[in-house]
């Protein structure tokens, strides 16, 4: 009975959906993402022009979006966890000062905060020509944040001695931890990996022949009130503004179960800790923070999750992530509505699905091993 | 008195640590306050660099002579316990404290003493401060939309006539307490539903929508006499019945008269907006979304596989994708997928879309509530004989939903935060308005003002949800 249902309904989507098709002379199918786009994206981490296929102009506003979603998860975890921690302080007006953070940010409308800081506070910088340059190489301004490009050669040896570096010291850790284990010895295996993580890219340019210079803006004139900056990178404006708000508001829900994490530990814990002479920063380390992730991750991974679908909201300001160049410029060209957003659709579920994948595995690898 | 050892604090010499202390970190505060609000640098004789940090400087070296332990003045103790524990927080402290004294002068200016409240028209607006002016003429559309102004008073009654007969469960006596759930869950949107339907909108904009409510409810009704063992397969096929049957057989011109009201011209949702629309939309789908989720959360936990893939095919799709593609859908793919004389409102599209997206979240959240409730209560409630329905209504669901009330009214108040994003469909509520006064001519320039105004309405609404959601929680703790 509630299959035939259920058939039935979409049977009758299904058939409406030709008729539909039918009556406006569109055919179903994907063929259109190998045509030739013919428009432009303002802002592409691979090359890309009208000449390129649908599917590039796909691939360039993932990449926007993947790009947008990694800065915001990384500033809103810095900012976060530091905004967490100062809800837990001792200290009064640091307590006060997080929380009215908190609490002010989380209640405004994300779509608002994202106009706010693009129409209303980065319109207040200054014009190329008048921007003052922050620590002599990078300028922040109306068109967009300037900054120095790096241009390697051989960047390759300085990959691979950087990759040797992290090997070795994740060889090293284990090393350790099984020599504690089983001789109780101690190996000083911070200073040994800070050293390894030095050196060895340090090596790399010394005798690898690794060169690295900086390329930085240089202002130039294209007509007589018109300037820009010659070289360089230029961040966009919308990417400014798109990674700032995303990054503001989100760390207030990732403090908030930071917060609720550190406090999920009980006092008990600390006082035993304590008791058998552990340094306060062993305690946090060896028994706080370990039984404090386990509660901080469930959330806060929902809370990257959140991120990237706000990342959507880029279509607002005109960034051109994949819901703007997609399933906005692609599908007014195409017109093909049911590919495009149903494309548009999997690829924000895939996304999804695959940080849940990711962090459901690291939450079953730190998860208490009962035996 | 011994020897005095400035390097170490201690409580032998405590009252010459303590006016020494007090007085450097006063001297400090009344620097940066004396630079803040009237410009004046005392220590401007000093390099810049010295002069910049000396305030600092200064109030470490007093909080650090101050910071004696156990000293036995009340206050002093206070302070050394809040804000002077060690030496970094002392310069936390003194770090944030500069910073409230130096952002307090230019955010005064802005907001009060160079603002401009007068007048309307551009011109008042010269000095550096805020033109509130802006916000007073652009006020009947950021609260109306384009809603014509002659009209508003219906989108004013009907609002007033709600929030009283919304707030008739306070009056409640004790008689009318247990009818209470009834009226809230039924009656109270069927009344909303029809002051929107005959006040805001004053004709037949809502049409399919409202067989689809009538259907709905008269089925719902019906469903309280049908036997529990047909109950599942009645609410399957009855309401899309009734649909079909109130849509093209029965009281079809009579319905149409019904939707205009005699002297109310007809408003189409295309010129709602503003404020108003904000709360138009998140109503509806507040009241939509929950019933959805608990049917999907139930769902989700059935004993019938093919429900159960269904629920979780659903809620984890609809949590998955962002809101503005679930829109975006809803706008261009959706009406290919309906018969091609079947047109659905904007406005009403809108509605659906968000009240799936929301509901799919309010599943998840009363999922976990009905996860967290002991096996014991669904034993016990099936060992007094009660059937799937019973044991749900009057055991497991007030239990759990009292458990999930944090969870819903955060989804609540997400889903009041998302109802700006209707820009994607051209429907334009407060800040969409904003954008477009934005770029009116004749009012360049005034962006910052219109957020602000609409950042603060938002915060306080949200504000006021969730410390309502708190006290709720509070009253309904029960302890177990």
């Amino acid at each position: 009975m509630t299959v035939i249902a259920v058939v039935l309904v979409f049977g009758f989507f299904t058939y409406n959906a030709q008729v539909n098709m039918e009556n406006r002379g569109i055919d179903f199918g994907f063929g259109f993402l190998s045509q030739e786009s013919s428009f432009d994206v303002q802002f592409s981490l691979i090359e890309y022009d009208g000449s390129h296929s649908y599917f590039r102009a796909y691939l360039v506003g993932l990449l926007n979006t993947i790009l947008v979603s990694v800065i915001g998860i990384v500033f809103a975890t810095i900012l976060g966890v530091i905004v967490g921690i100062a809800r837990l302080s001792p200290n009064y007006l640091i307590n006060k000062f997080a929380a009215f953070y908190v609490e002010f940010f989380r209640n405004i409308p994300l779509l608002l905060q994202i106009f706010f800081w693009y129409f209303a506070a980065l319109r207040a910088l200054p014009l190329p020509q008048d921007a003052e340059a922050m620590f002599g190489i990078s300028f922040l301004t109306i068109k967009g944040w300037y900054v120095p490009a790096f241009i390697w050669q051989n960047f390759d040896i300085f990959f691979y001695s950087l990759a040797a570096a992290i090997i070795s010291i994740i060889i090293i850790r284990v090393r350790a931890k099984k020599l504690q284990e089983t001789q109780g010895k101690q190996t000083p295996v911070l200073l040994i990996s800070i050293g390894l993580i030095l050196i060895l890219p340090l090596l790399s340019f010394l005798v690898g022949g690794v060169r690295l210079s900086f390329e930085v803006p240089v202002l130039k004139q294209l007509a007589t009130t018109s300037f820009i900056y010659d070289g360089g990178v230029s961040l966009p404006p919308e990417l400014i503004a798109l990674a700032l708000s995303l990054s503001l508001y989100t760390a207030t829900f990732i403090a908030e179960c930071v917060r609720a994490g550190i406090q999920g530990v009980g006092k008990g814990q600390k006082e035993a800790a304590a008791s058998i002479g552990l340094t306060p920063n062993q305690v946090l380390k060896l028994v706080v923070m370990p039984q404090a992730l386990r509660i901080i991750i469930p959330p806060t991974t929902n809370q990257y999750l959140n991120l990237t679908k706000n990342s959507s909201l880029a279509a607002a300001i005109a960034y051109p992530d994949l819901v703007l160049v997609f399933a906005g410029t692609a599908l007014m060209q195409t017109g093909k509505a049911i590919e495009i957003v149903s494309i548009t659709m999997f690829t924000y579920l895939s996304l999804s699905i695959s940080i849940s994948l990711f962090m459901n595995w690291y939450n079953n690898k730190i998860a208490i091993k009962e035996k | 008195m011994s020897k005095i050892n400035f390097l170490k604090p201690d409580k032998s010499n405590l009252y010459i640590f303590l006016y020494l202390g007090s007085f450097l970190f006063f001297v400090s505060v009344l620097d940066v306050f004396l630079n803040s609000f009237f410009s004046l640098n005392l220590t401007g004789f000093l390099p810049g660099f010295l002069s910049f940090l000396l305030p600092l400087i200064l109030g470490f070296i007093g909080l650090y002579f101050i910071r004696i332990e156990l000293s036995g003045i009340k206050h002093l103790d206070l302070l050394n316990k809040h804000i002077n524990t060690n030496n970094f927080n002392a310069i936390l402290s003194l770090l944030i404290i500069f910073i409230i004294l130096k952002s307090t002068p230019p955010i005064l200016s802005w907001f009060f003493i160079d603002a401009s409240f007068a007048g309307d028209s551009k011109d008042v607006c010269t000095g550096t401060g805020a033109c509130w002016t802006y916000i007073k003429v652009w006020m009947r559309r950021f609260m109306y939309g384009m809603y014509p102004n002659g009209e508003q008073w219906r989108i004013n009654l009907s609002f007033i006539a709600l929030a009283l007969l919304g707030s008739v469960g306070f009056f409640a006596t004790e008689r009318f307490k247990k009818y209470l759930t009834l009226y809230y869950v039924i009656i109270y949107p069927f009344i909303a539903f029809l002051f929107i339907f005959f006040f805001i909108s004053g004709g037949p904009v809502f049409f399919d929508f409202s067989y689809g409510i009538i259907a709905a409810i008269l089925s719902i009704i019906i469903g309280f006499f049908i036997p529990s063992k047909f109950k599942f397969y009645y609410f399957l096929i009855v309401p899309f019945a009734l649909y079909v049957l109130l849509k093209y057989f029965i009281f079809y011109e009579e319905l149409i008269e019904l939707g205009k009201l005699d002297g109310l011209n007809w408003v189409e949702t295309g010129a709602w907006g503003g404020l108003s629309l904000t709360f138009i939309i998140s109503f509806f789908c507040l009241i939509f979304c929950f019933p959805i989720g608990m049917a999907f959360a139930l769902g989700r936990r059935s004993g019938f596989p093919l429900i159960r893939y269904i629920s979780v095919g659903f809620i984890e799709f609809w949590r998955g994708v962002p809101l503005i593609t679930v829109l975006f859908m809803s706008a261009v793919m959706f009406p290919m997928f309906l018969p091609a004389d079947f047109f659905i409102d904007k406005l009403v599209r809108c509605i659906i879309a968000i009240s799936l997206f929301e509901a799919a979240y309010v599943a998840e959240v009363i999922r976990g509530g009905l996860q967290a409730l002991p096996r014991g209560q669904y034993e016990a409630a099936k060992s007094l004989g009660m059937g799937y329905w019973r044991m749900h209504i009057f055991v497991i669901l007030p239990q759990a939903l009292k458990l999930v009330i944090p969870g819903i009214a955060n989804t609540f108040l997400a889903l009041v935060k998302d109802t700006p994003l209707i820009f994607v469909v051209g429907l334009l509520e407060i800040v969409g308005m904003l954008n477009l006064a934005k770029t009116n001519p004749e009012w360049l320039g005034f962006a910052m003002e219109g957020y602000v105004f609409a950042a603060i309405i938002f915060w306080i609404i949200c504000y006021a949800m969730s410390k309502y959601s708190y006290n709720l929680e509070q009253k309904y703790k029960t302890d177990r």
